[in-house]
């Protein structure tokens, strides 16, 4: 079947209307309306069924890929994306498009009742494309969230390594987080250029917040600590709790030539006590 | 023949490294150095490398070596300015200068120099 009956053609153009209003109900039923607003979504199913009427008259039902869908394509992107940044999930988005199969079947047992056949031929048309439409905005709207999902990546990866000045000639960097190669380049690579951007001779690695040490993370924290050694500055290591210096004992590693502090007081005491400073009260 | 220039400072050899380091170059300063030490009597030398960006793992056993020689013939070595990025590759090549002083900057340097010579 590839030749649609005009009749379908004239009905989908002229009772869109009617097709809109079961579609919306349908829905509301499902619970893909939920989070969208009313207005906005009967501005998008009617913009679609506009689209798809046109589609249908210049393409047929047999492919998507035409150019007469071009147009209903692009719309369904722009909307899987919308979804995916409103932070919709995927079933609430596919839907979006199963929901027009009942009307649509409805308006073609209406218009085409004469003959058993041609009614399937056409249900099965309309069923094949809409799934073909579904599965092209789950995978739009899949694309459009690891899209986030990178971009968040990127940026959790640049927040979460500040370098601070604790005191003239003192730098601090709060570790939080697992740490494997990629990031302690980032991490390296950050401090190092803070060492020379601010002449600091002292730098204090706080590593409070990683959450386990293995062999891996104490071949990441030597390496930082001898670059930081030939660059002509001085690291110290602080926040090893109870458990990690626990398991640094267990496994065997070896921290020799690495200062470290139990907390970040302690190890900013030893820096400005190298520095020629100490603290006094006010009296 | 290219070579980099060895300049004295009273009781120490300064070397600043201006250019790109290759092989030979590198060879050359060591052979150079050796002998200004042995002429001058100098108690320390600090190499500034702060305008070298890239290292080989031959440049950086050279480095190793320069140090070593003059802690032999009584210098004691500073090394002065090293780039983020060249320490990054040092310290992957797994070249981690052990017993090799090392500065911020050349001032620094001089100062530690001084330190070291004095406590002697």
């Amino acid at each position: 079947m590839s030749q649609m009956d005009q009749s379908i053609i004239d009905a989908l153009s002229g009772q869109q209307s009617s097709i809109q209003a079961a579609w919306l109900a349908n829905l509301e039923e499902s619970g893909a309306a939920r989070g969208v607003r009313g207005d906005e979504l009967k501005k998008q199913t009617g913009d679609f069924l506009k689209l798809f009427s046109e589609g249908v008259a210049e393409s047929g039902m047999d492919n998507l890929g035409a150019a007469g869908w071009a147009e209903a394509r692009e719309f369904l992107e722009a909307l899987s994306h919308s979804r995916a940044l409103q932070g919709l999930d995927a079933q609430q988005t596919a839907s979006f498009i199963f929901s027009l199969k009942r009307p649509l079947f409805d308006l073609f047992q209406r218009e085409t009742s004469v003959d058993p056949a041609t009614l399937t031929n056409h249900i099965a048309a309309v069923s094949e494309l809409l799934d073909a439409m579904g599965l092209h905005t789950v995978r739009t709207f899949q694309k459009a969230r690891e899209a986030v999902i990178k971009r968040q990546q990127e940026e959790l990866l640049e927040l979460s390594t500040p370098v601070v000045k604790l005191w003239d000639g003192v730098l601090a960097l709060p570790m939080i987080g697992t740490l494997d190669s990629q990031r302690t380049q980032v991490v390296m690579e950050s401090l190092l250029q803070r060492i020379v951007d601010t002449g600091s001779e002292i730098a204090i690695i706080d590593i409070t917040g990683v959450p386990t040490v293995d062999t891996l993370v104490a071949q990441h924290l030597l390496k930082t600590v001898t670059a930081i050694r030939l660059m002509g500055a001085d690291c110290i290591i602080s926040g090893v709790r109870p458990q990690i210096a626990q398991t640094i004992v267990h496994l065997g590693l070896d921290l020799e030539g690495i200062v470290t502090k139990a907390n970040l007081a302690d190890a900013f005491a030893l820096a400005l006590r190298r520095s020629g400073l100490s603290v006094t009260k006010a009296s | 023949m290219e070579r980099i220039p060895i300049l004295r400072m009273g009781d120490f050899l300064l070397v600043t490294v201006q250019v790109e380091m290759h092989d030979q170059l590198a060879l050359n300063l060591q052979e150079d150095l050796a002998d200004r030490i042995s002429a001058t009597a100098a108690r320390g030398v600090l190499i500034d490398i702060s305008a070298l960006e890239i290292v080989d793992s031959f440049i950086g056993r050279m480095i190793a070596n320069i140090s070593g020689l003059s802690k032999i013939m009584d210098a004691q070595t500073v090394l002065v300015g090293m780039q983020p990025a060249v320490a990054i590759t040092l310290v992957e090549l797994g070249l981690n200068l052990p017993g090799v002083a090392t500065a911020l900057n050349v001032d620094r340097g001089m100062q530690l120099l001084r330190h070291s010579v004095q406590q002697q």
